[in-house]
């Protein structure tokens, strides 16, 4: 994208503090103190406060997963007990869905991101976006209060009636903590619809848009439009529980299978919540590191659009066996086979990206090549499931286990992972270390395959999930998955450390270290609290990249950076 | 449906005018309860109700002088009200239509 | 950034017009969020609707209509009235708006309180879902049709969650009115006026669809 020449960052006036001569030119610096962080509207600090916030529940998600994966190393239930396995398994669902992986990219990268990359100055409501984090953080310590004061064990799927009549856990304070969390990600969704159709600069047409922007925005249209039911769903969850409405209570007349409707109906959505800016992620990579221009953008944009609409109409394959009509189990079958096509066609067309660019494999391709592996690989189960005699087969196996880890931690932890490296430098101004980075991200995708290939296999052989205790036959394959968890949580650990220790040692990076296109490039790193020193006017279309050009310059810059 | 960067001023008489269908329609819907219709009955109150909230959503709500975004977005939150509940009842309708042996 | 820049444009817009759009839009995208949240409870209702039509069709007759006609009736000209504080703000009339946004608001109140008065009635009908809701004393027949505590039930979800939204709308419309009072809105800048007007004739759609649901359930036999 070619912008206004004489607004590049280097250029910009420095602005030094009258009382203690510091430079404040960034958003970083530009003023200090806990009072302008925690009561900031700019969306760049709000996706720092995102940034950490999630990041905890991450690691107390992984936490759990480590005590799952602990437990399942021998047949016997022996290191926890069969209640507490259960909490365990749910507070791990429950975290990392609602608390890590639905926030993960949209509000951190897509937080800081989408304004730079539109030409804006700020979100359309930075005072909205504020309060989306602290409705996370009130969402979030309530969750924890629950978890704290003794758990949830229903799942993190809370089926009636169990959830309703039977559990002796902290349903009704846990479903209200998700329940507040919902309304975070609905006003982030609303904000990036609004700020996406009224605050693009001149210039910048629907098509020029880079592809974050279009699958943040499906990801928003789902947002909006499927939280709202998950929020009313809990609601009715705790009225049954606490008041015995009758509604999903068969003793009075109500059907439990009416909830999983209402869940699914966001649930099934909630699956593209995820996967759908981590695509927009990979987007962004694969261009800059292939050096050129995305194979069939127009394609992949309205392949955004197109699974956030069909997205919705999938919702009863989780319901197969559930007593649903078989009639209306065939139509959910078939819209989940075309749900499929918009998501060959992105990886089909960053493949076509891929031939013949000037690939260089630094720590962001790695995790894009990885994402566009294991996000096939769940992709090609996926098919396996919305298969109605197959899913017979699998339904509630470690199959389906394995299945959506590969989406959600193979394809979206992988692409966010990507994305906070690429963008590292933009965020904070410096770089992490590359060497270490290749190495976690290699790490982290043996470590994956290890601990997720043979829960595939083990689910094939019929072990049922959500159990703490299985027949001896199965050991072995739990042994290797619980080996390479261990593997992938030491490459979760090892970013962690090295990002911090990049804010301090990390190599000054400069306004475009890739020498990447897209307006958030052309501004200094990290960037002033308003972005740009003057509105940006686009003139072309999204990734001018040319590997032939590129390549020699790109060589020479990389060469420099060694001797560094 | 063009971009207005000048409010548009609904004159008061139509405001009237809606009021007074709106109020006719709310009795005519009471009264129709009343007529022994069957089965029709919901589908006239409803036909009715989405009359009302029409005239309210293009005059009140001034969407008939917006632009088309906001005529997209009134309206997606109907199609998607109504994907929730065709879905849903394509499984309750044909929850019979298979005999499972032996029930 | 841009010269043209007033104390009425937030620093991230361009102008008014931006501002303007960009409100209205967010808005309408939080009143379809509103849309699906009521959505959830309108499907619960049509799924239990469907299959108990009898069980509804008698619960229903136990619901005062000339009540609901009513608050219908209050409702709407609220919303006329509120339609008409907007026009008011649209022509920089400050003391008009003051007026309308009040009447909204005593129509509003007046609303919730009908609403308390039914509810007070359905509790002493014991017709309040859980352990005292008890039918038979209004209706002989209510033994053959055990399941007409779902409809109360829905009832009181729908229109609980009704009255909750009107009370949202009449803290905005307090926070208009002293707004309006501060004279923090003019000709060139109303936009707040029309954004809440746009909630408050959301609210009174919501109804639109209520009152036919729940009271007039065929009311022939
Ligand atoms: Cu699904």
């Amino acid at each position: 994208m070619e912008m206004d020449r004489t607004v590049v960052a280097e250029e910009r006036p420095t602005i030094i503090d009258t009382v203690t001569g510091a430079i404040r030119e960034n958003y970083l610096n530009a003023n200090y103190g806990l009072k302008s962080w925690f009561l900031t509207v700019d969306h760049k600090r709000i996706a720092i406060l995102y940034l950490i916030s999630i990041t905890l529940f991450f690691f107390l998600g992984g936490s759990f997963a480590v005590m799952i994966r602990l437990e399942l190393i021998t047949p016997q239930g022996d290191l926890v007990q069969a209640e507490t396995y259960n909490k365990l398994f749910t507070m791990h669902g429950i975290v990392m869905v609602f608390f890590f992986l639905i926030p993960s990219i949209p509000a951190v990268l897509g937080n800081f991101l989408v304004p730079i990359m539109i030409g804006a100055r700020d979100m359309a409501f930075p005072r909205l976006n504020l309060a989306s984090w602290y409705i996370y953080v009130v969402g979030g310590l309530f969750t924890l209060g629950a978890m704290i004061a003794g758990g949830i064990d229903t799942g993190w799927t809370f089926y009636t009636p169990y959830s309703t009549s039977f559990s002796n856990t902290y349903v009704i304070a846990t479903g209200l903590g998700i329940f507040v969390v919902g309304f975070s990600s609905i006003l982030t969704g609303l904000n990036f619809i609004v700020t996406i159709h009224k605050m693009r600069a001149p210039g910048l047409t629907w098509f020029r848009l880079p592809l974050f922007i279009w699958s943040n925005y499906a990801t928003s249209i789902i947002m909006v439009l499927g939280t709202p039911v998950i929020a009313v769903t809990i609601l009715l969850v705790a009225l049954e529980r606490g008041l015995h409405i009758g509604i999903f209570d068969p003793a009075l007349g109500g059907d439990p299978i009416l909830f999983q409707h209402l869940f699914w109906f966001y649930s099934h959505p909630a699956v593209y919540i995820m996967i759908l800016p981590a695509m927009g992620v990979i987007s962004e990579l694969v261009a800059c590191f292939s050096r050129r221009r995305v194979f069939g953008y127009k394609f992949v944009a309205f392949a955004s659009l197109g699974i956030a609409v069909i997205g919705f109409l999938v919702w009863g394959h989780h319901m197969f066996v559930s007593g649903q009509s078989s009639y209306a189990g065939m139509i959910f079958s078939f819209l989940s086979f075309i749900v499929a096509i918009p998501s060959a066609i992105k990886v089909f067309n960053w493949t076509a990206t891929m031939y013949k660019g000037s690939i260089s494999y630094d720590t962001p391709m790695l995790y894009v090549m990885g994402f566009i592996g294991l996000f096939t690989i769940g992709g090609l189960t996926g098919l396996f499931l919305a298969c109605l005699g197959v899913d017979i087969h699998v339904h509630d196996t470690y199959f389906i286990v394995a299945h959506f880890h590969y989406i959600m931690v193979g394809g979206t932890i992988m692409a966010y992972l990507g994305g906070i490296h690429f963008w590292w430098p933009k965020i904070t101004g410096r770089m992490y270390p590359e060497g270490w980075g290749k190495f976690s991200a290699l790490l982290i995708f043996v470590g994956f395959n290890l601990t997720f290939f043979p829960q595939f296999l083990l689910g094939y052989l019929g072990m049922p999930r959500r159990y703490y205790a299985y027949p001896q036959e199965f050991q072995v394959l739990n042994v290797m998955s619980s080996a390479g968890a261990s593997v992938l949580g030491v490459g979760y650990l090892l970013p962690l450390v090295y990002f911090l220790w990049s804010l301090r040692y990390g190599r000054i990076a400069g306004s475009n270290p890739w020498k990447a296109t897209g307006l958030e490039w052309q501004t200094s790193s990290p960037p002033p609290t308003e972005n740009f020193l003057a509105t940006p006017v686009v003139t072309e279309e999204p990734y001018q990249y040319s590997p032939e050009e590129t390549e020699a310059e790109y060589a020479m810059t990389k060469k420099e950076n060694v001797n560094v | 449906m063009i971009e207005h960067s000048e409010p548009h001023i609904v004159p008061k008489k139509t405001y009237y005018i809606v009021f007074a269908t709106l109020m006719i329609l709310l009795f005519v819907t009471v009264a129709m309860a009343f007529v022994p219709l069957g089965p029709f009955n919901i589908y006239v109150a409803m036909a009715i109700a989405i009359t009302k909230a029409v005239l309210v959503v293009l005059y009140f709500m001034h969407v008939r002088y917006s632009n088309r975004l906001i005529w997209v977005a009134a309206g997606a939150g109907f199609v998607w009200l109504v994907i929730l509940l065709a879905f849903t009842l394509a499984d309750y309708s044909s929850r019979g239509w298979i005999k499972v042996p032996g029930k | 950034m841009s010269e043209t820049h007033s104390s009425l444009v937030a620093h991230q817009f361009d102008d008014g017009v931006q501002q303007k759009q960009a409100t209205t839009l967010g808005m309408w995208v939080f009143l379809i969020t509103e849309i699906m949240f009521f959505g959830g409870l309108i499907l619960a209702y049509t799924v239990y609707r469907i299959k108990y039509p009898e069980e509804f069709h008698h619960a229903s007759k136990h619901l005062d209509y000339v009540m609901g006609t009513v608050n219908t009736c209050i409702l709407l000209c609220s919303s006329l009235t509120m339609a008409f504080a907007v026009h008011a703000a649209q022509e920089g009339k400050r003391k008009l708006t003051m007026i309308f946004i009040v009447v909204t608001m005593v129509l509003g109140a007046a609303f919730l309180g009908v609403k308390g008065w039914e509810y007070y009635t359905k509790y002493t009908d014991h017709l309040i879902p859980g352990p005292n809701y008890d039918l038979n004393h209004l209706w002989e027949g209510a033994g053959l049709l055990p399941k007409t505590q779902l409809f109360f039930s829905l009832y009181f979800a729908m229109t609980g969650l009704h009255a909750f939204h009107m009370l949202i709308g009449l803290g905005l419309m307090t926070w208009l009115f002293v707004k309006t009072k501060r004279g923090r809105f003019s000709k060139e800048y109303f936009n707040p006026v029309e954004v809440c007007g746009l909630y408050w004739h959301f609210v009174d759609i919501v109804w639109i669809f209520l009152f036919p649901l729940l009271y007039l359930v065929d009311r022939s036999h």
